[in-house]
């Protein structure tokens, strides 16, 4: 049987960056008042546990600081510890001390000693625990020894069982009298099997005593009403029998003497003797309820490997955590039904489609048709369900805000309440991983420029906290996340100021609203006049929209001067799939997602108008859209260059609009998306390549890097 | 026909660890995430032995030891709670709930199967 270390070990972590996410978050529920016994409980149980699995490893550091962590709690929850702001600050800390050594342990790095050490001592004094003066180092593996010894001294004695006894305590043997309350046999525990224990040690003779044994009709049945006297010939230390009865030393009567004790020096034989002697087997009857059978001990090479693995995890783990780490993912058990019950009704379909096929006639088309929609029903609801099981709610991400919120509004001495809403709102995981970041940094921006300090809030007329809202749903294909803050908003004026002295804006321009908040985007922008340490150094924006882009979504910011500032994240819900438009230029074929696709209309060559010679726009409502001839960009020979004989499809990317000009619109269909990045490199315009039904490759082209792409060639050749 | 034995742990690292030491030794072993969980588990199937943690979320080692301490089925059970605390006020919370006795944490394999032993032979 293979034994599988490693992936204890990575169950370990993953459970243990879970109770530490508890531990933080209900930290902070502590903190806002809600002293709930429940709360505390839980918090303690989140250490106990961590210090519980590094038991398993040796993870000595880790076991040492999570029982100091858990000793506070203990106290804490029995109400000996008063619970004040700086001491859930300090497990904060402690928390984030904790994930630090874990995450050093499980990759095998180094971890910042001082804090931990820094934070060990915080924890003892708010214990009254004298610290230590000496070398950190030496600190923490004396704590762990101290520990060591204090929770296995039962083990220490019993791995010494085996030795011979040391001279003071040399003894031909020991005399014990177990006389067992009357209820002992309700807890479990059967005398046989102690007696048993002590057989593994030495010779042993067993004496009964059956006096107690009252007259049948007051003979309780499950009461133990017989009591021991035992000899057991074996040179063993006092601790080792003490083990054997340790489990019930409350619950009888015992007497151990070393045998040498006992017996007078006049009397040479056996005590023992003289009575009646009573082996085991004779009184397991009187004891033993019901013979069960002895379970095999067959295979030891087995055991051995068992025994091994305290020894040798360090080799199991080093082969295959690194094969495992972050490639897998939980689902739960109805997504894993629905699709079993999906392949179930293809199954279904497709034995109905079989029966065709053995007779077909032109007479039953029209149960072949109907055939194949519901085999089409069934392929995209099994795809739907395939689609679920990467699904995960969006709280994974925002989880993490009410610890940075806390963290930032104390470094930065300002009040926010932090709202979530719509955690439960499931995207594709990469989706999800990859906007992690993107969306602390827009959090870390709303705290920092867009809430204001208490003093301004007030004088602004505003409550002294400020509310920053998490705001996640579904739209359309779409999720959207919302990022709003009650806070200053933009200074539109300033921006502009910031963007004409940094050349981003010429001093003439009548940019839209819009676009001034594009130039929050750019990279280097930034309206701060002083860089913090949280952010005002311009880098970001750019690439949070770089990010967001990269997945296929779209940032968008609105913002009223004084009231707040709101960005709109949109994202598809998943990479791998996308609802496309089929376009035909010449003899290619291109996919434009049905989402940027505002509309596709016949051109009126009257409402074109061409300037600086080749550019030319179309006059749609009010608005001019400029025209992108795909044959032009794609170097095609279309089926023609007459606007009037195509289609032109209106498209917006990242809040402009193009006119893509093309030859025809095909069908419209799901299209399995493959990276044109990954397998080829990256192209501006286009977001990859998919197959098509009759086997051709189709590009899949992206509206915001087209626009990108039309505005170079219009700047080149102007 | 084998021994079979409730793992009862939060901890799902501590669970997997039993039973795949358990399960070597060719014990049947059924794992409970709390104490409510293995009470039901309890209640549906017989065990020889269960081994439950103390601190466990929804219903902790000592409430489901004297839950099951109530149930005909489980009255001579060997119930063994595992704890990293083996102090004497611990000691007596276990034995007066009805625990039949306790392995300290952090365990080897050597010490559980010693222990498993003790009440199982």
């Amino acid at each position: 049987m293979p034994v599988d270390l490693a992936e204890i070990r990575e169950i370990f972590f993953e459970e243990s960056v879970e109770n530490l996410n508890r531990m933080e978050s209900n930290l902070l529920e502590l903190e806002k008042g809600t002293v709930d016994s429940e709360l505390i409980n839980s918090i303690f149980r989140g250490a106990h546990s961590i210090k519980g699995g590094a038991g398993i490893f040796n993870f000595e550091e880790i076991i040492a600081f999570a029982h100091i962590m858990e000793t506070l709690l203990d106290d804490m929850r029995h109400e000996k510890q008063v619970i004040t702001p700086s001491v859930i600050d300090l497990l904060l800390r402690s928390v984030d001390a904790l994930r630090m050594m874990l995450l050093a342990v499980k990759e095998e790095s180094d971890y910042d000693v001082q804090e931990v050490q820094a934070c060990q001592n915080e924890l003892k004094n708010v214990l009254n625990v004298p610290t230590k003066k000496s070398d950190e180092k030496e600190s923490l593996e004396e704590e762990s020894d101290e520990k060591a010894t204090s929770e296995s001294s039962k083990s220490s004695e019993s791995s010494e069982l085996k030795e011979p006894a040391t001279s003071d305590t040399s003894t031909t043997g020991w005399h014990i009298v177990f006389k067992p309350n009357l209820s002992m046999l309700k807890t479990g525990n059967d005398p046989i099997n102690l007696f048993d224990e002590l057989k593994r040690l030495g010779d042993l003779e067993v004496k009964v005593d059956i006096s107690q044994i009252p007259t049948f009709s007051d003979l309780d049945v499950q009461a133990c009403h017989l009591s021991w006297e035992l000899i057991l010939r074996a040179d063993v230390k006092l601790a080792a029998l003490e083990e054997i009865f340790d489990w019930v030393e409350d619950e009888c009567e015992l007497h151990i003497t070393a045998l040498e004790e006992f017996s007078s020096p006049q009397e040479t034989e056996s005590p023992l003797e003289k009575s009646e002697e009573f082996i085991i087997d004779k009184c397991e009857g009187a004891v033993n309820q019901i013979e069960q059978p002895i379970p095999h001990f067959k295979k030891e090479t087995n055991r051995e490997e068992i025994s091994q693995l305290k020894t040798a995890p360090i080799e199991h783990k080093k082969k295959v955590h690194h094969q495992t780490e972050a490639n897998s993912i939980r689902v739960s058990i109805n997504k894993i039904d629905d699709l079993i019950n999906m392949v179930g009704e293809l199954v279904i379909t497709q034995s109905m489609l079989e029966q065709f096929g053995d007779n077909f006639d032109s007479s039953r088309i029209s149960q072949l048709r109907d055939g194949l929609s519901q085999l089409e029903r069934n392929s995209r609801e099994l795809q739907e369900s395939v689609m679920r099981i990467r699904m995960l709610p969006i709280s994974y991400s925002f989880n993490r805000f009410p610890r940075l919120v806390h963290d930032l509004s104390l470094q930065l001495s300002k009040k926010v309440e932090l709202k979530l809403s719509g955690e439960h709102t499931e995207l594709d995981k990469t989706v999800l991983e990859k906007m992690s970041d993107p969306l602390v940094h827009l959090v870390r921006n709303a705290l920092d420029h867009g809430i204001e300090t208490p003093v301004q809030r007030q004088a602004a007329g505003k409550s002294e906290t400020g509310e920053l809202r998490l705001h996640a749903f579904h739209q359309g294909g779409n999720i959207i996340i919302q990022i709003s803050d009650d806070g200053a908003g933009f200074d539109l004026d300033k921006i502009r100021a910031k963007a004409i002295q940094q050349d981003l804006l010429n001093p003439d321009d009548h940019p839209s609203e819009e676009e001034l908040y594009d130039l929050i985007f750019q990279p280097g922008f930034t309206t701060v006049e002083e860089v913090s340490n949280l952010s005002g150094r311009g880098v970001g924006m750019d690439v949070v929209r770089r990010n967001i882009r990269a997945l296929g979504g779209t940032i968008h910011v609105e913002s009223k001067q004084g009231e707040g500032s709101t960005f709109n994240v949109r994202l598809p819900l998943t990479l791998a799939i996308l609802d496309g438009q089929l376009v035909r230029v010449g003899q290619e074929i291109y996919i434009l997602s049905l989402l940027s696709i505002i509309e596709s209309l016949r051109v009126q060559t009257k409402l074109v108008n061409s300037y600086g010679g080749s550019a030319e726009v179309y006059k749609l409502r009010d608005e001019y859209i400029p025209i992108l001839r795909l044959y032009d960009l794609f170097d095609i020979i279309p089926s023609t260059t007459q606007l009037e004989q195509g289609i032109l499809v209106i498209a917006e990317g990242e809040g402009q609009k193009i006119g893509l000009f093309v030859d025809e619109l095909l069908s419209q269909q799901q299209i399995v998306i493959k990276s044109l990045e990954s397998n080829y490199k990256k192209i501006q315009g286009i977001f990859g390549a998919t197959i098509l039904g009759n086997g051709s490759v189709a590009l899949i082209l992206d509206v915001a890097g087209l626009i990108q792409r039309f505005h170079h060639i219009d700047f080149q050749e102007n | 026909m084998s021994y079979k034995i409730l793992i009862c742990d939060d901890s799902a690292a501590i669970r997997q660890l039993v039973k795949l030491i358990l399960t070597t030794y060719e014990y049947e072993v059924i794992e409970a995430d709390d104490g409510l969980q293995g009470l039901a588990l309890a209640k549906k199937h017989q065990f020889d032995l269960i081994i439950t943690d103390v601190n466990m979320p929804n219903m902790d080692g000592l409430n489901l030891v004297r839950e099951l301490r109530t149930l005909p089925k489980y009255q001579f059970t060997p119930i063994l709670l595992m704890t990293t605390d083996p102090d004497s006020q611990t000691k007596k919370e276990a034995k007066s709930a009805g625990a039949t006795g306790w392995i300290i944490k952090p365990f080897d394999p050597d010490k559980l199967i010693a222990a498993v032993r003790k009440v199982l032979r």
